[in-house]
């Protein structure tokens, strides 16, 4: 049923690119992740599936302390990213969030031309030494994330004008200009229709050869597709996680298991 | 019969609509009000209305025209050869009219009877002395003219009263009588009466539109005038403005409109960078503490009454940047020479619009969707790289028509600059020279003694005009930005 | 918890790139414009809030010594060959003695008591002492006799009011030099206050007359009170109540609940709006021109002040109370058409009882807007002139020529004296009472009668 990617063999072999241990997150008096331990390795997709409200999403957003910007969210345990926690004192966000980038439920390109959009990170952290660089640059992540056939001819043009899907990808090629090492997705398809989801899925399966990339999914056809690990949340805590087939397969839990087959949710 | 009689009868006559109608109507269904069209009450209110609003719709009418005929046709029984121009005429007007009350006030007493009022005679009688007797001063012996306008304008004003009371009175009891007569189990009554409140809201509604055609009429009638008494290139193009109420005033726009533009510019320079970055921080850096201890204190600066700005820039800023930039003052340069200057008022003007500029600005600020700042930050933004490259011009529109709604404000305030910055109209680049404005110098036309009728005061409907055309057109060019940004995000 | 780990084993961890511990100097940079930024803004606040502080002091310390005067105890003989030569105590005889024929009187009263006080009198001309008291003090005592014809012949105590001068003098207001170049008053008559306010004879109080009086001439100061203009000010807001609130909420309904959307609603709404912003000194035009000169209304009478108001305060209120009527779920008005409640029936008995306290607070705030407003009163003749005596009577209320609060604020800051501005920045303080007791009830109700659906 589930056709597993024929990279699946190697995954054992990868380095673990983010690990998280004994992760407790707080909003105001509400206890919304319990003790998560993860290991997210490099150049993998790993998927988060859960019913809503299961803190998923929000384990990701402490994956690059998007969660700072609440005043009530606390975040408890350690959170390493190539062995370096991320929640020490001394890290400044805006440094993590240049290496963690991450790509949001809904489109939300700036209202500048296409161009602007993607320079904004490479302006920011200062990655361009010139002009020629930075169109460099822009190219290439136009060209990652597979929309530059599509925009090349109105670079100048706003990027509001662009349609669902080529904003999603916009957005993802946005994310990409800033050299990021990891990609968080939160539901990056949610808003999207059939046809531009399934080329955000192929997008995300070649991102794979550069990065490792998080998604948060609703949909289990989605995480099964396109993820080769998958991790299922459930209030709060993570029940299991492992080689996306095993768990859609095979799942240890009966949790997960009820998940699947559309028990709970 | 007095109108307040007239009222009080009208006002009763409803009120034994509402019960008779209600009865009828009962009876009608035979004392079961399910067998009714309406509730009983509509039936009573039917009755009601249709008694109070005709008539008291002709009473109000009538007391609004009825002054001006009379005094129309009393104008023209004063012999052309007593007056030379329309304020002299006023003048007698008013005699007139003050003997006429003189006249009803000796009846009231019992000094005269009511006959003797209508038909004593100059030449018989003094009536300046009569009148004093019952405590009515006039100035100077009446006029045989006079006092024949002042009789025939108490005989019009009788029989106007007498035509209003029947009228009023028998439009009453019509109403009355028809919807008494129309009250019946099947009568719509609720409908009827549903369709008049509807026309009242309507009405109220229209109020708005008749400020607007008062304005507009009330302006450009009296610029008309101006205009014809007063070359308009002069007024728009000349350099000098010096009143004098003895005529040959040089009455040119332009000082009143550099005064009033600098002002505001200064103004603005001071509210809008204090404004925008206070809406910055209270929005988007703040604790909600901090917000909201420092968000209403600040609010607190536009809920206090512009007099209030005006004397504080009258007695103490100016005094203050004197103190600095005036004659041995602290900075040791002799910029300013009293403390009635333009930037005295812009600065404290600027003061009165920061709350103006922060709050409208933190509207729009929050209107940015809250994903586009997720998007820089996510990004690796710091927030004021998000604020400066993402928010601010996302928002630009929005504070571009906020900026300019704060400049139609200062345009148009008046008290800061009647007190704050002088009276001089002057076509200088000094910040600290006293200049004038379009919104003083309205005040200082209109305010004086002057007769309505000279260039001198017509032209401050001139200058109310300008002021008003400007302000206005910054309003709707300011509202249509606003409301187009507001759509976007929406 | 988790529950199961697919890779058992510690994996190794990839070797960082950059370490995220150490800041690499474009960070920092970058950090510093941040703070910088955060900066200006806390800056932005504090001036404003500053400004605030300024303010408020201003009105303050200039402003609380206008609610004390120093007034002087004098023992005045009533000398009946000079009130009453007749001895009869006929009214209309003593009547006919003018205030200049009590001057003399006062005077020496004056004098007898610096010299029962044991002060040394050091006026060459003995008349100059008067220029103790207030110009008010012989009518004071005029009135006094009037009132007690029996007095004649007796020594009365009277408290009358200090000059604005020597007032000024205990306030810090006026100072031995600035005497100097005045001469209303001299340095000697600075001696014999201060030891008069020894023997306890001159002594600053709480001035009522201040709060509930009337102005005075331009000449006596310390005799101006705001109570006379304050009637004024609450016939004028009365007028714009009874109109702006049954108007403002019909209106409001109407074009919340009733209008259809086509070019005429679409006119009043951009109408609306665009009256909001004219400049309040436009409406003083269009009262001027219409109520005035038109419809021939007495000048600065109340009601014509009140009708002005109406006008500009009305766009706020129909703004504000559009805004409750629209916070009225959709589901309540579904609810009373669906038991078959007409449409009209629906918004009297349902929608306006749920949106009167939005509606009350947003009145409340447009009256307190009309309260301070002055600009436009200054065009209808509601300054220039004395109000000296209060209004007898409702009809009078209205119509007979009054001031209003901010106008006599204005009037005495026209003055250009000292003693007036302190008695500006007096009346500043009583306005803005009224208009934080308003501001605090509106609150109070929004508070009170706040509802979340």
């Amino acid at each position: 049923m589930y056709d597993a990617p024929a990279s699946e063999q190697k995954v054992n072999q990868k380095s673990t690119k983010i690990a998280a241990n004994k992760v407790q997150v707080f909003y105001g008096d509400t206890h919304a992740i319990k003790d998560v331990d993860v290991q997210i390795e490099d150049k993998t997709v790993t998927a988060f599936i859960g019913p809503s409200g299961c803190g998923k999403s929000t384990f990701l957003r402490c994956l690059n302390r998007m969660n700072d910007t609440i005043d009530v969210c606390r975040v408890k345990g350690e959170i390493l990213l190539d062995g370096e926690d991320i929640y020490d004192p001394k890290v400044d966000p805006v440094q993590l969030r240049a290496k963690v980038g991450m790509v949001f439920q809904k489109p939300n390109p700036f209202p500048k031309s296409i161009y602007d959009n993607i320079a904004y990170g490479p302006r920011i952290h200062g990655l361009a030494k010139n002009k020629a660089d930075l169109d460099e640059i822009v190219e290439k992540s136009l060209r990652r994330g597979a929309i530059w056939n599509e925009v090349k001819d109105r670079l100048h043009a706003p990027g509001t004008g662009l349609s669902g899907g080529q904003q999603q990808r916009l957005c993802i090629a946005r994310a990409v200009a800033t050299e990021p090492e990891v990609l968080l997705m939160d539901e990056p398809c949610s808003a999207l229709d059939p046809i531009a989801t399934g080329q955000v899925e192929e997008l995300i399966d070649e991102l794979r050869e550069n990065y490792s990339v998080v998604i948060v999914t609703h949909s289990m056809q989605q995480a099964a597709r396109v993820s080769q690990k998958t991790a299922f949340f459930h209030l709060g805590n993570l029940v299991e996680y492992g080689e996306t087939g095993q768990i859609f397969t095979n799942p240890v839990d009966p949790r997960t298991e009820s998940y699947i087959t559309g028990r709970i949710g | 019969m007095s109108a307040f009689w007239i009222l009080i009868i009208v006002l009763a006559l409803a009120a034994v609509g509402y019960v008779l109608g209600r009865q009828r109507a009962m009876a009608s269904a035979g004392g079961d009000s399910r067998h009714l069209h309406s509730l009983p009450a509509y039936y009573g209110y039917n009755v009601s209305l249709s008694v109070l609003v005709p008539a008291l719709g002709l009473l109000v009418l009538w007391l609004i025209a009825q002054p001006i005929v009379i005094e129309r046709s009393v104008k023209t029984m004063i012999p052309e050869e007593t007056y030379t121009d329309a304020g002299a005429l006023n003048l007698i007007m008013s005699d007139v009219r003050r003997v006429a009350n003189g006249l009803d006030l000796a009846v009231e007493r019992g000094a005269l009877t009511s006959e003797q009022a209508g038909s004593i005679r100059t030449e018989f009688t003094n009536i300046r002395e009569r009148l004093g007797s019952v405590g009515v001063a006039l100035g100077s012996d009446v006029q045989r003219e006079v006092l024949t306008a002042a009789q025939s304008y108490r005989a019009m004003n009788a029989t106007g009263n007498l035509i209003r009371a029947v009228l009023v009175l028998a439009l009453a009891a019509a109403g009355f009588g028809y919807a008494y007569m129309r009250t019946d189990r099947d009568f719509r009554a609720r409908n009827v009466v549903e369709r008049v409140l509807l026309s009242m809201l309507v009405f109220a509604a229209s109020i708005a539109i008749l400020t607007t055609v008062g304005i507009v009429l009330s302006l450009v009638f009296n610029t008309v005038e101006f205009f014809k008494l007063y070359p308009w290139t002069e007024f728009f193009f000349g350099l000098t403005w010096s009143p004098s109420f003895g005529g040959g005033s040089d009455l040119g726009i332009l000082p009143l409109f550099w005064g009033t533009f600098y002002i505001s510019l200064i103004a603005l320079a001071v509210a809008v960078p204090i404004g925008l970055f206070a809406a910055v921080y209270l929005s988007e850096y703040a604790s909600p503490a901090v917000r909201a201890f420092a968000k209403p204190l600040l609010e607190v600066l536009a809920g206090i009454p512009t007099i209030v700005y005006g004397l504080f820039a009258l007695l103490t800023v100016g005094p203050a940047l004197v103190a600095i930039f005036g004659r041995d003052g602290a900075l040791g340069v002799q910029w300013m020479g009293g403390g009635t200057a333009v930037m005295t008022a812009g600065l404290v003007m600027g003061i009165m619009l920061i709350p103006f500029v922060s709050s409208l600005s933190d509207d729009i600020i929050n209107a940015v969707p809250q994903a586009m700042r997720d998007g820089s930050l996510g990004l690796g933004a710091t927030k004021s790289e998000t604020i400066k490259q993402v928010v601010l011009p996302a928002a630009l529109p929005g504070i571009v028509g906020a900026i300019l709604l704060a400049a139609s404000r200062a345009i148009g305030e008046t008290m800061i600059v009647v007190l704050g910055a002088g009276a001089a109209a002057r076509l200088s680049l000094n910040p600290f020279e006293a200049m004038t404005t379009v919104t003083a110098k309205i005040v200082s036309q209109l305010t004086g003694d002057a007769d309505f009728a000279s260039p001198e005061a017509l032209v401050a409907f001139a200058l109310g005009m300008t002021l008003f055309v400007i302000t206005l057109g910054l309003n709707i060019f300011a509202l249509w930005i606003v409301r187009k940004y507001r759509e976007q995000y929406e | 918890m988790t529950d199961a780990t697919s890779t058992p084993g510690a994996m190794p961890h990839a070797a960082p790139k950059s370490s995220l511990l150490t800041l690499d100097s474009r960070v920092r940079r970058r950090n510093a414009a941040e703070a910088r930024f955060r900066a200006y803004g806390i800056a932005a606040v504090s001036v404003g809030l500053i400004f605030l502080v300024f303010l408020l002091i201003a009105i303050f310390r200039n402003g609380i010594p206008a609610f004390t005067q120093t007034f002087i105890s004098v023992p005045v003989e009533l000398v009946e060959e000079k009130l009453d030569k007749t001895g009869n105590r006929d009214i209309e005889e003593i009547k006919k003695v003018s205030t200049f024929g009590y001057k003399p009187l006062l005077v020496d009263g004056l004098t007898t008591m610096l010299a029962d006080a044991g002060i040394e009198n050091p006026f060459e001309k003995p008349a100059d002492v008067e220029k103790l008291v207030s110009a008010s003090a012989v009518g004071q005592i005029r009135d006094y006799v009037i009132s007690h014809p029996d007095a004649i012949g007796k020594t009365v105590e009277f408290r009358v009011l200090a000059s604005s001068r020597v007032d000024g003098y205990f306030k810090g207001r006026v100072t031995r030099e600035s005497l100097v170049r005045d001469k209303n008053l001299d340095a000697e008559h600075l001696d014999v206050s201060d030891a008069l306010t020894e023997s306890g004879q001159m002594k600053r109080s709480f001035n009522w007359a201040f709060i509930f009086g009337a102005d005075a001439s331009e000449s006596r100061p310390e005799q101006a009170g705001i109570g006379v203009s304050m009637i004024g000010s609450f016939f004028m807001m009365l007028v714009v109540l009874f109109l702006s609130l049954p108007i403002g909420v019909a209106a409001s309904i109407y074009l919340e609940e009733f209008a259809p959307k086509n070019k005429w609603t679409d006119l009043i709404e951009v109408n609306i709006s665009n009256l909001a912003a004219v400049p309040s000194i436009v409406f003083g035009i269009l009262g001027l021109a219409v109520f005035i000169q038109f419809v021939e209304l007495p000048q600065s009478a109340p009601l014509v002040g009140g009708l002005v108001l109406t006008l500009m305060t009305l766009p706020t209120i129909i703004i504000s109370t559009r805004a409750s009527l629209k916070a009225v779920p959709p589901s309540i008005r579904d609810a009373a058409l669906g038991v078959g409640a007409s449409k009209m029936q629906s918004v009297f008995h349902h929608v306006l009882p749920l949106a009167m306290p939005g509606i009350l607070t947003g009145t409340i705030i447009g009256l307190a807007q009309a309260l301070g407003e002055t600009a436009p009163l200054l065009l209808i003749g509601m300054v220039g002139f004395i109000a000296s005596n209060a209004p007898d009577g409702i009809a009078a209320g209205f119509l007979s020529p009054n001031s209003a609060m901010p106008a006599q604020i204005y009037e005495w800051a026209k003055r250009a004296d000292p003693a007036y501005y302190e008695r500006a920045w007096g009346g500043i303080i009583i306005l803005l009472a009224f208009l934080m007791t308003m501001n605090i009830i509106a609150i109070i109700l929004r508070r009170r009668f706040e509802r979340r659906w």
